[in-house]
């Protein structure tokens, strides 16, 4: 090969690399410029309806008279109660994994079920709900029954997401706590959670706006799609001023809302989808920027 | 004053400050047992998942055999004369799922390159965070898109396309993998050492052919098990699915048409007020009992691929 034509290969070379590249901030667009598409298609459909009766309104046979009023307290009760369960539940299973558990086969089983569940379609734990807490438990087809659905689902989110920040938590700390006599519940508690805290919060807000968006599981227990009144309230005037009538109510959520509208032939109804759709994206794009902001802001901050 | 139990803090000539304190171990041992339990519950979930499935499936191949769920070409379980054959809602999840692998593993390969050996550092740490976000929208809203935005777009370059069809459904879940598949391929891309890529630019490789033959070569296993969550993904998407694609069970592999899959007809029957028991009912848990074993199939397979091509640096 003389040098003219090893000049031509190389300059073909390059031209190859060049067009790869484009290929693949191409590739990088496709994905992008559908986010795009989607919000403003979802805009332009929903925004007229987004006024305030809207967010007050009971659904309705009127299109025009219809709102998501039982939707989003029904979503605010069903997240209460998968927080509530979740978070505890989630962050102590991590802590056990990563602080306490010893190398066996035991702990080995548990790492790879919490793997294997995060791969299982939320279908299924659908299906699991409506045999084990629905019928099995007696719990109904609940605002509980769906909050502990919720929370079994995105335990595995919770779990790895403590597990990852306590990780990072660097053993010169826990040395230090243990050389001062601490016991291990007392290096946890008072030193290597305060730091992971950040982290770890950012995991729950995934979570939970993984969950606030999850309509399948929901719709196999049982949530009604059509629902005209709102569960009790969890506070009261007298005394005792709190009760629990609520978790045991029948409930809709906003993604079964939209669900239901978009599944209506009505055009005038698909524009209420659209609007319902906007609050919805609204909701889990603000979470996923807030988490986002907490991961950026406490990576910047400490400095091991 | 020495005695046998060296955990015994009492004896120590240290002072009246330092005492055994028994309570303390007690809650020490107490705190471990509940954070035990709390990492049990995992395992207690995966244990209730295939107790349900497996008692109400049971019950339910208890009435029709096996042999004929298998092979079966028609599934109409809620009609007057029923027939319970799962081909048709497999086939619907299988060219849904194929679809979707279509846009997503090698839109979400390109980009995890780009972004891995391409992109300058800003571009990267703005991107990567922003194509996330597509697997954090609602996949109800997915729905509304794939039937109110996709189908009509698509329906003006191919007039004949009838309003659900697996095709849009298909190619919105694709775009919606796209992150899982992209993302974790990135990391692992990301992991293979820089001794390795320079070795190859040393030898006169240009980028691309460091990226194609040496980096993703290396980082293969990670790129695999991308692969195989965006497959699972795929497989168990349902709202899209039962929005877009419809809920009529059609065994045909054409994308183009409508058809249901596994976990729409699931939706289906679950909107319908089915009395707990019946076999109507038990159809759902024999349909869920398949698309696990499916996604089960899947992971395994992944898993041994993994193994079997993972490089050590």
């Amino acid at each position: 090969m003389d040098a003219v034509q090893l000049r031509e290969a190389i300059k073909s070379r390059k031209r190859a690399d060049l067009i790869f590249a484009a290929a693949g901030f191409l590739a990088l667009l496709v994905g992008l410029v559908t986010l795009l598409a989607l919000l403003v298609d979802l805009a332009v459909d929903g925004t007229a309806r987004l006024r305030p009766e809207f967010f007050t309104s009971f659904p309705s046979r009127f299109a025009e008279q219809a709102g998501i009023l039982s939707a989003w307290v029904g979503s605010c009760l069903v997240m209460l109660v998968t927080a509530t369960a979740a978070v505890p539940l989630g962050v102590s299973a991590g802590i056990y994994l990563e602080e306490y558990a010893p190398k066996n086969w035991f702990t080995e089983i548990i790492e790879v079920n919490i793997t294997n569940l995060a791969g299982v379609p939320s279908i299924i734990f659908g299906l699991m709900a409506l045999g084990l807490f629905v019928y099995g438990l007696g719990l109904g087809e609940s605002i509980l029954t769906a909050g502990l659905t919720l929370a079994l689902l995105i335990l595995p989110i919770v779990i790895v997401a403590t597990r990852e920040s306590l990780r990072a938590v660097p053993d010169s700390i826990r040395e230090a706590a243990y050389a001062l006599g601490a016991t291990r519940w007392q290096m946890v508690s008072d030193h290597i959670l305060p730091y992971s805290t950040g982290g770890i919060l950012t995991g729950i807000i995934i979570g939970l706006s993984r969950a606030i968006g999850e309509t399948a599981p929901l719709i196999t227990i049982g949530a009604l799609t059509f629902i005209a009144f709102l569960p009790d309230l969890p506070l009261r005037a007298e005394f005792p001023f709190f009760s629990f009538q609520w978790l045991s109510s029948g409930f809709t959520v906003l993604p079964i809302q939209m669900f239901n509208w978009v599944s209506r032939p009505q055009a005038a109804f698909q524009l209420n989808a659209a609007a319902a759709g906007l609050v919805l994206i609204a909701m889990t794009l603000g979470m996923n920027a807030l988490a986002i902001y907490l991961r950026y802001s406490f990576r910047k901050r400490i400095k091991w | 004053m020495a005695t046998s139990d060296p955990s015994s803090l009492q004896s120590r000539p240290a002072g009246g400050t330092l005492r055994y304190r028994p309570l303390r171990n007690l809650r020490e041992r107490a705190i471990e047992l509940i954070l035990l339990l709390a990492a049990l519950s995992s395992v207690f979930t995966t244990a209730g998942i295939v107790a349900v499935l497996l008692f109400e499936s049971f019950q339910f191949f208890s009435q029709v055999p096996l042999g004929q769920f298998l092979t079966d070409t028609q599934w109409t379980p809620l009609f007057a004369n029923p027939r319970y054959g799962i081909l048709p809602l497999v086939a619907g999840t299988l060219v849904t799922t194929v679809v979707a692998l279509v846009v997503a593993i090698p839109l979400g390969t390109i980009a995890a390159i780009y972004l891995s050996e391409y992109a300058p550092a800003q571009l990267r740490e703005v991107a990567k965070p922003i194509l996330e976000l597509l697997s954090a929208v609602p996949t109800v809203v997915y729905g509304y898109f794939a039937l109110l935005f996709v189908t009509p777009l698509l329906q003006k370059i191919y007039p004949d396309l009838p309003g659900f069809n697996m095709l849009s459904a298909g190619l919105v879940i694709g775009v919606m993998i796209i992150p899982y598949v992209s993302s974790l391929s990135e990391d692992a891309m990301r992991s293979v050492p820089m001794a390795i890529r320079e070795g190859s630019y040393a030898m006169g490789a240009t980028r691309m052919q460091t990226a194609l033959r040496v980096v993703v070569p290396s980082a293969f296993s990670g790129i695999a098990s991308a692969y195989v969550l965006g497959f699972s993904r795929a497989i168990g998407e349902t709202m899209i699915v039962a929005i877009a694609a419809g809920t009529q069970p059609n065994l045909t592999l054409n994308p183009t048409e409508p058809a249901a899959t596994i976990t729409a007809y699931i939706v289906q029957v679950s909107l319908g007020d089915l009395p707990h028991g019946t076999l109507a009912y038990q159809t759902i848990f024999a349909a869920g009992l398949m698309l696990l074993a499916m996604t089960l199939t899947f992971n395994i397979a992944g898993h041994l691929l993994r193994k079997r091509f993972r490089e050590v640096y």
